[in-house]
């Protein structure tokens, strides 16, 4: 039944309605491009994206049982462009389980956004991996970023600015609704890092990091929910019902703490986290930009959105 | 192959929509949350509803609901695109993700769907009982945080008001957590316990009988008393000297009651406490509570404050029963006056089953009400308050879901849909907090050109039909078609 196509539908790219923006999907991949500067300059960096986009899930396909083992000292061994950024952003964590997966998002996103940019002359440019997002910005130029407090929910918790001088090129997002399996209960954790890869990794192990144990958090073996998990039988979180606060306070207090250490060991610039309304914001940024809401005015994200502009909406 | 048939034991099936191959288990998705397994079958995930109206094939309408239609788009039916998955642009001002057109008796409508995010929104619900919830503006509250309050009874009837925008944003943030999660329990057919302050502990859940204080109610009353003695009166006539018909709200004494005289019966001497309204009626004969007749007395007999041996006599038939004919006892006075327990003679006995049947069965019942507003109607038009004249002026449907609603006299564009009429997992959550439900607006396509609508985003509805990512949801055929016109046709409107 499958004849006509042995690996599926093929990628496939269409000009987002604004007729700015490019939209590049294939199987689960789904990237939102966006690049500024001169028409030509960002006509050609889209064609090159393009074209480092058609092969990079067959790439992956074919790397698939290393990609989903442990990171050690020793491997996994890896061929790829993207699965070695992948696991290059995944090996200063390997004292906990992790497998390169957790970087996948982020590392399609910094790929995509290597060949963007490669000889081309853009003002600023960005990738969206399905809210993992790998930025270029040249000098003078910069990003007010939009955060998403959950992934099914289309409105940001802040904004963010991201300037030339800042070491930020990455952000991520992870959260047990997501579309990957989260050991922790973290509605969401944003990070933001040198890249997409580094920020996607850290974001996932802080989210499992942010955890207790309590009735109301409901949990699965991960292979019941998907047979080629790389988390195996690991416990995953299915559903977490409204936690008392001093659970909420101990889980993300757990969460903060590994936030920290990622911080402290420069691994990350700032991670907000987010559970059941309250939030913990870690890192050199975190207070200045990452927990306030700067104006209103242009956004990377498709989400924009500020608590006093959401009343007037909603009204 | 072996692999295959230890797979199929496991109820896998493995996705070739790409070359991850995901193997999906029963009810999962795949990586990319677009392709999952139904019930063993590959399917696509995120279909928006569509609504049809199947014809079978002697013409008449495939009827709601059957389980032998797989929910694939049937061809040349009529179609409705709903706003179900349809997305949402908020909160950008851009055209509503569909504005889809179609024809209805030759006549081009336009529909524009959307899944609006409702923060002024909230619940009513109807519990059909007469038991004591709760004083009336006491707390409902659900796993401790309020979400709402007891609001004025109706006949037969206790309200709650829950969710609103104070609840949902002005409070704590948990609060307003656990207000977003009841309501969008309540509308997706869920049950949720609460507790009212000072009052009873409810299991609501809608189109299904309410569970006060852990007694599932099974039926409505009748009437109030004194209605039920107007009802019953010529039945019992002969049978009985006396009926008290105990209610909360307003007892009946038949001796007394107009119904009474007017059969030529003079007045017993049994006197009932509370505050005497007319002519046998009473108010407050007992407090609230969960015994006959939605008061809080379990022996009727302590209702009853004196029995005065001028106009009584030894042997006097005394009948009581509760407004839902679920308690119900017979008495003859002694030759002390003192009323005996004794059987019930058989005609009481089939007015008794008689006040049941009459009855209807006990439900709760919710009812979604919001105001659309907003850049949801900037999605429609450029000129939003000519959205609200319009469905103001009935030139425009608005539906939820494709199903019926009420919209409110006034200003906005404040609409009241049941929940159990729409379909099944039409509402969604945001966590600012809000509640996203599906909304329609149709009307005609000249109406749509006039009032500033999107025309060059208007697509045919065999075009959203070909996306390949439908889902067809049988039309509920006693509801209004969605699709038909407001004005400009004679029949059928």
């Amino acid at each position: 039944m499958s004849d006509a196509l042995p690996f599926g539908a093929p990628p496939v790219g269409a000009i987002l309605p604004d007729g700015r923006r490019r939209h590049f999907q294939h199987g689960p991949i789904d990237l939102v491009i966006e690049a500024r500067g001169a028409g030509h300059e960002v006509g050609r960096a889209y064609k090159q994206a393009w074209a480092r986009f058609e092969t990079i899930l067959g790439e992956l396909v074919g790397e698939l049982p290393a990609l989903r083992s442990p990171v050690t000292a020793r491997g996994p061994k890896l061929d790829g462009a993207t699965a070695r950024r992948m696991a290059a952003a995944c090996e200063p964590h390997r004292e906990v389980f992790v497998t390169p997966m957790a970087a996948v998002a982020g590392a399609v996103a910094d790929e995509v956004l290597t060949a963007l940019v490669a000889g081309r002359a853009l003002e600023k440019a960005y990738v969206n991996n399905g809210g993992d997002i790998a930025l270029y910005i040249s000098p003078g130029a910069s990003f007010d970023a939009g955060m998403v407090s959950l992934a099914d929910a289309p409105i940001a918790a802040g904004t963010v600015a991201i300037d030339h001088a800042s070491p930020v090129r990455g952000i991520a997002t992870s959260g047990w609704r997501g579309r990957s399996l989260s050991l922790g209960i973290a509605d969401s954790v944003t990070v933001l890092a040198r890249s997409a890869a580094e920020a996607d990794v850290a974001a996932t192990l802080i989210a499992n990091a942010v955890n207790t144990d309590h009735p109301r958090i409901e949990r699965v073996p991960a292979h019941e929910i998907d047979p080629d998990s790389d988390l195996g039988n690991r416990a995953v979180t299915v559903d977490v019902g409204v936690l008392p606060d001093a659970a909420v306070i101990e889980a993300l207090e757990a969460g903060a703490a590994v936030a920290d250490a990622m911080a402290a060991g420069g691994l990350i610039v700032a991670a907000h986290l987010v559970l059941q309304g309250e939030m913990r914001s870690v890192g050199q940024t975190s207070a200045a930009a990452l927990g306030k809401q700067t104006k209103s005015g242009t956004t990377t994200n498709k989400a924009t959105g500020l608590d006093e502009r959401r009343r007037a909406w909603l009204t | 192959m072996p692999d295959d048939t230890a797979r199929a034991k496991e109820g896998l099936v493995t996705c070739d929509a790409c070359p991850v191959l995901c193997r999906i288990r029963e009810g999962r998705s795949g990586a990319c949350d677009r392709y999952g397994n139904v019930g063993g079958a590959l399917t696509r995930l995120d279909p928006f509803v569509v609504t049809q109206r199947v014809a079978e094939k002697d013409g008449g309408l495939v009827a709601f609901g059957k389980e032998d239609w797989d929910g694939g788009i049937v061809a040349g039916a009529p179609t409705f695109v709903t706003g179900i998955g349809s997305g949402t642009t908020y909160p950008d001002y851009k055209p509503a993700p569909f504005i889809v057109a179609s024809e209805y008796d030759g006549v081009d409508m336009v529909t524009v769907v959307s899944e609006g995010i409702f923060s002024y929104c909230g619940i009513k619900v109807k519990i059909d009982t007469d038991r004591f919830v709760g004083p009336e503006t006491a707390a409902v509250r659900v796993e401790g945080e309020q979400v709402g309050h007891v609001t004025t009874a109706e006949y037969g009837s206790q309200m709650l008001s829950l969710g609103g925008v104070r609840h949902l944003t002005g409070g704590s943030k948990k609060e307003g957590t656990v207000t977003c999660d009841t309501m969008l329990k309540l509308c997706s057919g869920e049950a949720v316990e609460m507790t009212v302050d000072d009052g009873a502990e409810l299991t609501v859940e809608a189109g299904k009988p309410p569970v006060i204080n852990g007694a599932q109610e099974e039926r409505m009353r009748v009437g109030c008393g004194s209605a039920t003695i107007g009802i019953f009166a010529k039945q019992w006539h002969g049978h009985a000297d006396e009926v008290i018909v105990v209610d909360d709200h307003i007892t009946g004494v038949l001796s007394e009651h107009q119904a009474g005289r007017f059969l030529g019966m003079e007045p017993v001497g049994i006197r009932v406490r509370g505050r005497k309204s007319t002519p046998g009626r009473y108010f407050q004969v007992a407090e609230p509570g969960t015994g006959w007749g939605g008061t809080d007395i379990t022996d009727p007999l302590s209702i009853i404050e004196s029995i005065n041996p001028k106009h009584a006599w030894p042997g006097l038939r005394l009948f009581m029963v509760s407004t839902t004919g679920e308690d119900a006892a017979f008495y003859v006075l002694d030759e002390n006056y003192q009323p005996v327990a004794a059987p019930m003679p058989e005609p009481l006995e089939v007015v008794v089953d008689r006040i049941g049947e009459n009855c209807e069965p006990a439900l709760s019942t919710v009812m979604f009400m919001a105001g659309a507003g907003g850049s949801l109607r900037a999605g429609v038009t450029e000129n939003p308050v000519r959205l609200t004249r319009s469905v103001r002026e009935a030139l425009t449907r608005v539906t939820c879901g494709g199903a019926p609603v009420y919209v409110w006299p006034g200003g906005g564009i404040t609409l009241m849909v049941d929940v159990t009429t729409m379909p099944e997992n039409s509402f969604g959550y945001v966590p600012t907090p809000a509640l996203v439900a599906p909304i329609e607006f149709t009307l005609r396509l000249d109406d749509y050109a006039a009032m500033g609508g999107h025309m060059d985003a208007v697509k045919r509805v065999e075009e959203v039909a070909e996306a390949g990512r439908l889902k067809s949801m049988r039309w509920h055929d006693q509801a209004p078609w969605p699709g038909a016109p407001l004005h400009g046709i004679a029949k059928d409107v």
